[in-house]
């Protein structure tokens, strides 16, 4: 079993993978992921609904950068990966990694699932994280 | 209040040059700024300056002359050419000075920038995950945009075609052959939907400008466009900026609309009026939403404006002149004062073989990371 990413991140229930978003106290402005630290004070978590619609998307065709990137993989065993953004009706649209065999069926508008991804990693061994998959 | 003027400009050639640090052709570039318009290192009350990767502009003053000169240097992301020129405005504005210099240069290492999620107050997750890349940002923004708006991949390809074709016309670019629409939309995919021709790259360079006031202009016996209006904002509520793990769902303008509409209020004129345009143009989807961002056309007539070559350089507005960040490369400290400077040559009929006829008011916007603008009105 491998561990989360980073903390606080999602929630594994009844209801699969959701998200954890954070609402400002004073105006009801939503973020994600939950702020932490004395920002977190500011905030009430919130979970977001188990399915979105996709708002946005690319295709990452070249490994990103190490630093940031930990992927275990290197520039000759990368493989490309999709990334975009869902919207949560009526709370927020979130960027996540996307679980798709074809990108080019990706389409805005379309019905898409919070789901874990496991990501191997060069320095944490297998870490889970959250992403989208078609519905 | 008195009236701001550029009296000089210098660059040194965008691109690589091996041979020299970032620095060497920061100074260079004052030097020619200096010489073009017959003013000595020695006169200069004030000067501000950045890079972004290549120190500190201050390192030029042993170089140029420790006169005592207040000097400040600038960091503000992609926008810090862009501040440093509205900060010799104000400073000549305000009366407090009469004649200084503002420069930005730059020296990046090849491909795509270093991310650092912490410097961005963002969780480490995110840039380990693969999601802090500027480049998947552009995309995903030109994406819905094309959507949206019925913007097609041919219209992408037309900028990039354009840009090339400036560059052939420019000795300052980087990039100086021509490239047919085929093969930029045949070029490798970057991130979907723009492939490598349609992205800058990380570059070199260095800009310099001479800034005085009317009065100072007269006094030596100068000219120089006049800076009509000058204004940087950075990202309101709603925007869709680089490096954004969640975007509210209620959206709102981009800080490109803001800084443009407050250049426009300061200046007196509106977009029809304006003769020639840099706009930024990191990828040629940035161009198009640009287009629209700064006024000069509604959300989707990009699509024809580009067929018929409205934005060309023998169309009725033309931009990136000479040939934008996609010919030039982007040295972020550089960049924004290298569309100034192209907008000083147009202005002063030196643009060889890429004059724009009768050119009196010329615009410049530069955007980038982490979500901020800068527009330039200048008039001949």
């Amino acid at each position: 079993m491998s561990i989360a990413v980073a903390d606080g991140l999602f929630l594994e229930g009844a209801n699969g993978v959701t998200l954890i978003a954070g609402r400002r106290k004073s105006d009801g402005e939503m973020r994600f992921p939950m702020p932490i630290g004395p920002e977190g004070a500011l905030y009430d978590a919130v979970e977001l609904a188990p399915q979105g619609k996709l708002w946005s998307y690319t295709v990452q065709r070249f490994r990103p950068k190490t630093p940031p990137y930990i992927g275990a993989d290197d520039d000759k065993s990368f493989k490309p990966f999709a990334v975009g953004y869902v919207e949560f009706p009526g709370q927020v649209i979130v960027e996540g990694r996307i679980l798709v065999d074809d990108p080019s069926a990706l389409k805005i508008g379309l019905p898409m699932t919070v789901v874990l991804e496991t990501f191997p990693t060069s320095t944490r061994g297998e870490v889970a994280t959250y992403a989208f998959r078609p519905a | 209040m008195t009236d701001v003027h550029i009296v000089g400009a210098g660059i040194h050639a965008f691109g690589r040059t091996p041979d020299m640090t970032g620095l060497d052709q920061g100074v260079f570039a004052v030097r020619e700024a200096l010489g073009d318009a017959g003013v000595e290192w020695a006169d200069m009350q004030f000067a501000f300056g950045g890079s972004s990767a290549a120190g500190s502009a201050d390192a030029a003053l042993p170089r140029l002359g420790l006169t005592g000169v207040q000097f400040i240097n600038i960091s503000n992301g992609c926008a810090t050419g862009g501040s440093s020129l509205l900060s010799g405005y104000w400073a000549i504005k305000s009366g407090e000075f009469d004649i200084g210099v503002v420069l930005g240069f730059d020296k990046h290492p090849r491909g795509a920038f270093n991310a650092d999620p912490e410097a961005s107050g963002l969780p480490r997750w995110y840039g380990e995950t693969g999601m802090m890349l500027t480049t998947q940002f552009f995309a995903m923004k030109i994406r819905r945009y094309m959507d949206l708006h019925g913007i097609s991949a041919t219209s992408l390809g037309r900028v990039a075609v354009k840009a090339f074709d400036n560059g052939v016309r420019t000795p300052h670019a980087w990039r100086r052959d021509p490239v047919d629409l085929d093969t930029v939309l045949n070029s490798q995919m970057v991130s979907d939907p723009l492939t490598k021709f349609m992205f800058c790259s990380p570059a070199e360079g260095g800009v310099a400008m001479v800034l005085a006031s009317d009065r100072k202009m007269r006094e030596l016996g100068l000219t120089g466009p006049k800076v009509r209006g000058a204004a940087v904002r950075t990202r309101p509520r709603g925007s869709f900026e680089v490096f954004a793990p969640s975007l509210d769902i209620e959206r709102g303008v981009a800080p490109t609309v803001l800084a443009s509409k407050a250049a426009y209020e300061m200046a007196c004129v509106g977009p029809g009026e304006i003769d020639v345009a840099q706009i930024q143009d990191t990828e040629s989807g940035a161009e198009i939403m640009h287009m629209s961002e700064n006024g000069f056309c509604a959300d989707g007539d990009q699509e024809a404006w580009l067929a018929d070559g409205v934005t060309s350089l023998s169309g009725r507005l033309p931009m990136n002149t000479d040939g934008g960040c996609l010919a030039c490369g982007e040295p972020i400290g550089a960049s924004g004062l290298r569309q100034v400077y192209e907008n000083v040559q147009q202005l002063r009929g030196r643009a060889e073989g890429r004059q724009v006829a009768d050119a009196k008011l010329a615009y410049s916007q530069v955007y980038g990371a982490p979500g901020l603008s800068a527009v330039a009105i200048l008039e001949a």
